[in-house]
């Protein structure tokens, strides 16, 4: 208890300080990969020099990058609460416990974690929506295979990757009923040497469109290598790839959410608070559908995004099973977010087994 | 599952392919533990080599340029393990690590401006109506260069120790260092010569890598190939035509752990994955349990400090 | 043209100067490297070095001192001794691995019976994991002569393959969400590896630490064994003579460090860090041995080169987030240390001359 009330004072002692000094409001980033990944960590600092284009000299923004989750990142939250951050994102699963606990010790500096479901009176948890855009994915992916294979890199079995894969068969079945999933697990967010050869693999046995839900560029280059094979960006636009392999792409935007949450500090309005949005509030962009795609294709493309945009359309609607058969949603029923957010099974017609 | 969709073709040539980075890296360690070195900086050494090739070839716009230059900074930066265990007698363990550890770093700092880059494309094999013939087609003609040159690597460096001159010397320090001195041979100067080999060849690996399997470059891309390669020296029992094999055997795993998932069979990731080391170690265990045959391979003198007193 | 002449014995004012010696020279090289990326290089080391310990700030970063450091600490030690013996645990990673996921998996089948005796049972599980984990290149060795350093380094990969199967399987927090690790054990009260003193950074890891600096000590000095591991280690052969049994050398020293390994990682997992996780180990037992060498495998020696370790890492991470320093330029700082240390090495043990030019190193 003691050292919490020296921590709290510390960091009131440092707010009124920074306070009467400048107006200055301190945002700082926890990474788990290096900035340079052009993928997850990527976006999330390209989040963060929004932040600063947005609010200038008003704010001041700094990030420790690779961070090791576990007890180096309670640590460099820390550092960053007792050096007067007013608002600290952490951008891993992995950071969930530590930000619950340096929040603990701070109550007056406000917490922003991603991806997690924990919360606390300064701790809120934001994440988006991928799977909206997979929808999109499947959707071109069943229109373009020749073979009716495709191939899909999974990272962790997790519900935000079974999310992903269950979206996009869906909507790869609808347009084509003899689409087939092949799902390799890398086991891996990124390592581009075992996406490579993942890829690879799935292009031998037959797939000519290759998903991925790991973040590295490398799947990219094995299709273009390959000749006749489709992909799609992940995390970032990975634009350098288009106008083929690369069809287009889901491109995580975190800038206006970071510039929203600065800004609520500035005002004094933050408040914590659970945040799942997707392609509508523009936090899961969809990168330029290139010229490799047939027009009509990109069209239906579009009419779909659109519709999920303006939330016509959910993209778990039924009827839809679940692969033993037995039935999840009925006509015309959407998936409830606790049912999407617990997701451990795949929808019925994926043909592989899930790990574990 | 659908057993079908693998094809046993395309499995060996994309194994060869996947083998290639660890295959020039062990080949290169081989000959710097057969001069009684052991230089735990194999992975340091790699991703220079990864680093410096990929922008050597995205500078000039060659890949050979690329490769070139990925030797060289693989030998480099093995020199400063050359210079700390040779010339200050430090402890190759120690060393080795530290130089893992510092590769890491200074490539990640030479790396930041080339990431998200594509490199000029590699040299692929393809002869006409010969790259095309079943089965043997994709297996032997149809590759890149770096495939056919850690081949021939291998092949040279079975040569150089079994028939030539300088193999018997190089085995020799490897032995027993005092008796090669005692010979008056240059026991520094050979193994120095055998790190910076060691150092070019895992540069050369790094770099098969950055240009052509995955082709790209990240921060701390090799993921651990170092140290694969390390296991694959002791697996072949010092041996370079068993390299070749243990190399195959690592880089199959890999391939065909994708591969069975792929098509649909359940199979626990993780122990088929740590197979191979299980392999390394009963195969360690069988060659020592049999000493008179061990000790025509193992190098007597591997990881002691020489110092000639006179 | 400079000589070497080996020491008659190594010289103690050296031994204290050289590595004063190589963090000046450290200074000095990562100033310039820091200075090339457009940094402050003064204001950069000052922050590496003298911000964790005497800044505004430091009432914090002591204590992290400590957490960042014992289990350095404790892993360097027990190695140390095989290393004086000529005896080469390189493994001690996995064992390290192996000892968390004893204590935890102990602790996670409990769940959530609240007992005095769950902690003491994971302390001892902890170390009977690492040292059975060690044991398998320690019986292959006595066994069948089998190299010591190949079998322990492969057996760090089986290791790692174990973890992810627990975090993603058997241990996996069946509240997670399907997310891989297992539960929290810093909210599992009779588990939970907790501060002795709040704030202090002081755990039990610590403490053991301590205690293994001290018996390292002794036993190395006093004791009959530790003469034995010194005579091993400077002449195999008078050993033999001494009737010294090399292969109750060989099972003490994998089994002893594989032991204190095991220890480390269970009071790691237990505290600081808490969970089973894929990423869980974060190659502490691969640092612990560069700093038992920088330690000079003295015991001592190595409870500062521990703190020393820490240092550079916490420090670092001050740098990246007030400098905006690359975490890669830290580690290069980190390596650079790491080679001028092990240089100067050189001077406590060998006396540098000149020469006539006929005799050449």
């Amino acid at each position: 208890m003691k050292f919490k009330s020296i921590l709290a004072g510390v960091a009131l002692a440092i707010t009124a300080a920074t306070g009467s000094l400048a107006e200055k409001t301190k945002v700082g980033f926890v990474y788990v990969g290096p900035v340079t990944d052009f993928g997850w960590t990527y976006e999330h600092d390209q989040g963060r020099k929004a932040v600063e284009a947005a609010f200038g000299d008003k704010v001041e923004t700094f990030y420790v990058e690779s961070v090791p989750e576990g007890p180096d990142s309670e640590r460099v939250m820390t550092d960053m609460a007792l050096k007067g951050a007013d608002l600290i994102f952490t951008t891993s699963f992995g950071y969930m416990d530590p930000t619950i606990n340096v929040a603990a010790k701070f109550p007056n500096v406000k917490f922003e974690h991603a991806t997690g479901y924990k919360q606390a009176d300064n701790v809120s948890v934001y994440s988006a929506r991928f799977y909206e855009g997979r929808a999109v994915q499947g959707h071109i992916a069943g229109h373009m295979t020749k073979s009716n294979i495709v191939g899909y890199i999974g990272s962790f079995p997790i519900p935000e990757v079974i999310r992903g894969i269950n979206s996009a068969y869906i909507h790869a079945k609808d347009v084509n009923p003899d689409v087939q999933f092949k799902i390799i697990w890398a086991y891996t967010w990124f390592d581009p040497t075992k996406e490579a050869d993942a890829a690879k693999v799935l292009i031998e046995q037959g797939a000519d469109v290759v998903l991925q839900h790991t973040d590295s560029t490398a799947p990219q280059a094995a299709a273009q290598a390959a000749g006749n094979v489709i992909t799609f960006g992940q995390a970032s636009d990975m634009a350098e790839y288009g106008p083929k392999p690369r069809v287009s792409s889901i491109i995580d935007n975190w800038g206006p959410y970071y510039v929203a949450r600065t800004q609520a500090v500035m005002d004094g309005t933050w408040a914590s608070t659970s945040t799942w949005d997707g392609i509508g509030a523009g936090m899961v962009g969809i990168g330029e559908i290139t010229s490799a795609v047939p027009t009509d294709v990109k069209a239906s493309a579009e009419a779909l995004l659109s519709r999920l945009r303006d939330g016509s359309y959910h993209a778990f609607t039924g009827p839809v099973n679940k692969q033993d058969g037995s039935a999840w949603l009925a006509r015309g029923e959407t998936a409830d977010d606790g049912t999407l957010a617990g997701m451990g099974f795949y929808v019925e017609g994926i043909d592989s087994e899930m790990p574990n | 599952m659908d057993l079908s969709a693998i094809n046993p073709t395309l499995l060996v040539a994309s194994l060869m392919v996947a083998s290639t980075p660890i295959l020039l890296a062990a080949i290169g360690e081989l000959v710097v533990e057969k001069s009684g070195i052991l230089n735990l900086g194999v992975e340091g050494m790699m991703i220079i080599g990864a680093i410096c090739g990929f922008a050597a070839a995205v500078v000039t716009g060659s890949p050979m340029v690329g490769f070139l230059c990925a030797a060289i900074g693989g030998a480099a930066v093995s020199v400063i393990f050359a210079v700390l265990t040779q010339y200050f007698l430090s402890n190759q363990v120690a060393s080795g690590l530290a130089l893992t550890l510092f590769g890491l770093g200074l490539s990640a700092m030479i790396g930041q401006s080339y990431v998200g880059i594509k490199p000029p494309t590699t040299y692929k094999l393809d002869l006409p109506l010969i790259s095309d013939v079943p089965i043997l087609g994709p297996i032997l003609f149809s590759h890149d260069f770096t495939v056919y040159a850690a081949l021939v690597l291998v092949l040279g460096v079975w040569w150089f120790l079994k028939y030539t001159r300088g193999g018997l010397i190089l085995r020799a320090v490897g032995e027993s260092h005092d008796a090669a001195h005692a010979l008056g041979y240059k026991v520094v100067r050979v193994r120095f010569m055998a790190i910076m080999f060691g150092g070019a060849c895992a540069g050369l690996g790094g770099a098969a890598l950055s240009l052509v399997r995955v082709p790209q470059w990240t921060e701390g891309m090799t993921a651990g190939s170092g140290w694969i390669a390390l296991a694959i020296v002791v697996f072949a029992s010092w041996k370079p035509e068993r390299v070749l094999l243990g190399a195959y055997l690592f880089g199959g795993v890999a391939i065909l752990q994708l591969n069975l998932q792929a098509a649909g069979v359940s199979i626990p990731v993780e122990y088929l994955s740590m197979s191979p080391y299980l392999i390394t170690i009963v195969v360690l265990v069988a060659m020592s349990a049999n000493r008179a045959k061990s000790a025509l391979n193992a190098p007597a003198a591997l990881g002691r400090v020489f110092h000639a007193s006179r | 043209m400079l000589r070497l002449e080996k020491r008659p014995s190594p010289s103690q004012t050296w031994a204290y100067l050289a590595p004063v010696l190589a963090v000046i020279a450290t200074m000095i090289g990562g100033g310039v490297m820091f200075a090339l990326l457009g940094k402050d290089p003064f204001e950069a080391i000052r922050i590496i070095f003298y911000d964790p310990l005497f800044s505004e700030f430091a009432w914090y970063y002591r204590p992290q001192l400590l957490i960042k450091g014992a289990p350095l600490v404790l892993i360097a030690i027990g190695l140390s001794m095989g290393f004086r013996a000529g005896i080469w645990n390189i493994g001690a990673e996995g064992q390290y691995i192996i000892g968390a996921l004893f204590g935890a998996g102990f602790a996670l089948a409990l769940y959530p019976t609240e007992s005095p005796f769950i902690f003491p049972s994971m302390i001892l599980l902890g170390a009977l994991g690492g040292f059975l984990w060690a044991m398998i290149p320690a019986l292959l060795k006595t066994k069948f002569g089998t190299n010591e350093i190949l079998v322990s380094l492969m057996l760090v990969y089986v290791a790692e393959q174990l973890l992810a199967s627990m975090s993603l399987g058997l241990m996996k927090n069946p509240e997670g969400f399907g997310f891989p690790g297992s539960r929290n054990l810093q909210q599992y009260d009779s588990a939970h590896n907790a501060e002795i003193w709040v704030g202090s950074g002081v755990h039990m890891g610590v403490v053991f630490a301590l205690m293994a600096v001290i018996f390292a000590y002794v036993l190395l000095a006093r004791h009959q064994l530790g003469f034995h591991i010194r005579l091993t280690g400077e002449s195999p052969k008078a050993a033999r003579f001494a009737g010294i049994n090399p292969n109750r050398l060989i099972i003490f020293c994998l089994g002893s460090s594989g032991a204190l390994a095991g220890l480390a990682g269970m009071f790691e997992i237990a505290g600081p860090s808490g969970q089973v996780n894929i990423a869980f180990n974060s190659g502490y037992g691969f640092t612990a041995i560069i700093v038992a060498f920088l330690g000079r495998l003295n015991p001592l020696g190595i409870m500062l080169a521990g703190l020393l370790m820490a240092l550079t890492y916490i420090g670092g991470e001050i740098a990246q987030s007030s400098l905006g320093l690359p975490a890669a330029a830290i580690q290069a700082f980190q390596g650079m240390l790491l080679f001028f240390l092990l240089a100067v090495d050189l001077l406590t043990n060998f006396k540098i001359k000149w020469a006539k030019a006929e005799v050449t190193l």
